[in-house]
């Protein structure tokens, strides 16, 4: 499993306020604690607060990349601010760009300009792809099926592996009225992304989003993590603090048989999958 | 038509060891042996990523056995007596490229002999020749434990592969092959499971990893050799799709259970042929079965078999 770890983010208080007062120690430890923890990947969000988001996210990589070499995610909804972030990073081990639609109604070009750019940052570079378009994202099977089938094809075109791909089916609050019918429509669209290649796409999600607004958010997270995984889920963006969530995702990786069973496979789970 | 590329490729890669230590290294042998370092299944992938060539290892017992057949006895006359002596005839007439020194003259159930006996036969081993060693204990755990740490510190420092260590058994050979600066070989009863399970066991004590090899036990043609092949062949995916606990070289023992068989050893068997070809000729098939699945070390006594399988090896990994 590709474990994104979600909490370098400016949403969060304690980043929010690292990032103002430009304080080091706190985005190291975060970025250590979350390796050791299990992350293959750390994500970067420099939220919403700071002015100049282009040049934080830049002191978040460097910040980061001093004292740690987990490959990044950058995650912006501006290809500026992604772009930023590229040009100090070392992408040696991998990044991933989060995230891009296949177009929007602004930018039919969108998708090409991060196969771009990750094309420019090396060739373990990877893109998040969202199964959204220029009518938003789509609430039911088919049109995620057809936008990831579209996004699969435009990259082999330009020769992006599909590997190098994460699609994203864009996981929706099950809380907001008529929307409880979309995680078993995002695990049916799962079901047929996994056959749109061969090697098959990697799939992720935000998981948390899940249970935005909700009660008992941890145990939606998990539950849901464990159902998506068994539809073939082979990343999410998630919290690798959380241990029994960790612990969730060794054991379906245990029962899916990814990971050859010993009586110890809770213990050493991160540093095999690692 | 043309025939389409449709190689697999895998992001792991089974470890690399080095067995062996030269003067330089702080040893006394005159060569060393490196195995693993596989990127593909056998016959997979491209040249490179072949790894090393694996090795045979031939069998010198602490004492003379006593249930050998005539086909493979007769092999070793006169110098069943003189481990040293074995030994030297395995490298300089059959090309062994290392020794395994199997203890079974201290089994409470054999010959019962001590420490002292194990002590002085490795002596005259890692005297008579210069390739590197393996040092197999009898498979009692409470005798291994007692005589297996002083044969380890008689050959302190020479980087030996040492075993072996089993789910229940294994905390003093264990710390015994970290201290002396040996490799260490995990067993477990063709369950891959505990395979893990032993490895995990080692490195919580401190063990390295990567002085470790994986022994799955091992069958013979017609003797549940199939089961041990599929142990093997999921073991090596395992370790090539990046499970660093499934990650060593492997090792298995052909010798020993290749003439077990009755096929092998039983010369009243008119309809069979002759039992001097039969013998060896089954110890040589078992082995290049389990080289298909990525065996890294052949335990092997006939030096007929051996032959024929050097030769394999050198065809295909060249």
């Amino acid at each position: 499993m590709i474990l994104i770890a979600e909490r370098i983010n400016g949403m969060f208080k304690d980043v929010k306020q690292a990032i103002e007062e430009k304080d080091k120690k706190v985005i190291q430890a975060l970025a250590k604690r979350q390796t050791d923890a299990g992350a293959s990947y750390l994500d970067v969000n420099v939220g919403t607060a700071a002015a100049d988001q282009e040049g934080t996210m830049q002191w978040l990589v460097e910040t980061i990349q001093e004292t740690c070499s987990t490959p990044l995610c950058l995650d912006s909804q501006k290809p500026d601010v992604i772009a930023a972030g590229l040009k100090v990073i070392d992408a040696d081990n991998g990044v991933i760009l989060n995230s891009t639609p296949l177009n929007r109604k602004s930018d039919e070009e969108i998708l090409d300009k991060y196969i771009g750019m990750a094309n420019q940052a090396g060739p373990k570079a990877s893109i998040i792809a969202l199964t959204m378009d220029k009518n938003g994202v789509p609430q039911d099977i088919d049109t995620r099926v057809a936008i990831a089938a579209d996004i699969v094809t435009k990259a082999m075109e330009k020769g992006f592996e599909a590997q190098r791909i994460f699609l994203d089916p864009i996981v929706l609050p099950v809380k907001v009225p008529d929307a409880q019918v979309q995680p078993s429509n995002i695990m049916a669209a799962m079901d047929q992304i996994r056959f749109l290649s061969d090697p098959p796409p990697h799939m992720t999600v935000g998981l948390s989003n899940i249970s935005q607004g909700a009660s008992e958010r941890s145990l939606i997270n998990r539950v849901f993590l464990a159902m998506a995984m068994s539809h073939g889920l082979d990343s999410a963006i998630v919290d690798v603090l959380d241990e029994s969530l960790m612990n969730i995702v060794a054991t379906s990786d245990m029962l899916l048989n990814k990971q050859i069973y010993s009586d110890s496979f809770l213990k050493v789970y991160t540093s095999v999958n690692r | 038509m043309a025939v389409p590329e449709v190689a697999d490729s895998f992001t792991g890669q089974v470890s690399r060891i080095t067995l062996g230590a030269t003067k330089a290294d702080g040893g006394t042998r005159a060569s060393t042996v490196t195995v693993g370092g596989a990127k593909n299944v056998v016959y997979g992938g491209a040249v490179e990523d072949a790894g090393e060539k694996p090795v045979i290892a031939m069998d010198v017992l602490d004492s003379p056995p006593q249930d050998w057949p005539d086909a493979l006895a007769e092999q070793y006359e006169g110098v069943f007596d003189s481990p040293g002596d074995w030994a030297k005839k395995c490298v300089q007439e059959c090309g062994a490229e290392l020794i395994c020194l199997k203890f079974d003259g201290i089994h409470p159930d054999k010959q019962d002999k001590d420490a002292a006996h194990a002590v002085k036969v490795t002596e005259q081993v890692l005297k008579a020749v210069g390739v590197p060693l393996i040092l197999w204990g009898c498979g009692n755990d409470q005798k291994d434990n007692e005589v297996m740490p002083k044969v380890s510190g008689a050959a302190k420092g020479e980087k030996c592969l040492l075993g072996t260590i089993t789910e229940d058994n294994y905390k003093s050979l264990t710390a015994i092959a970290l201290a002396d600066g040996h490799f260490l070989i995990g067993e477990a009863p063709i369950d891959i499971n505990i395979a893990k399970q032993v490895n995990i066991l080692a490195s919580d004590m401190g063990f390295p990893l990567e002085r470790m090899v994986m022994f799955q036990t091992t069958g013979a043609l017609g003797y549940g050799m199939e089961y041990v092949y599929s142990i093997q062949e999921r073991q090596r995916l395992a370790a090539l799709s990046g499970d660093k606990m499934m990650a060593m070289p492997v090792i298995c023992d052909v010798g020993y259970e290749s003439w077990r068989a009755k096929e092998a050893k039983l010369a009243d068997a008119p309809g069979w042929g002759d039992v001097k070809k039969r013998g060896p000729m089954w110890e040589a098939v078992t082995a290049v079965s389990f080289l298909q699945a990525g065996s890294d070390i052949i335990r092997m006594r006939h030096p007929e078999a051996v032959e024929t399988v050097k030769n394999f090896i050198n065809q295909i990994w060249s």
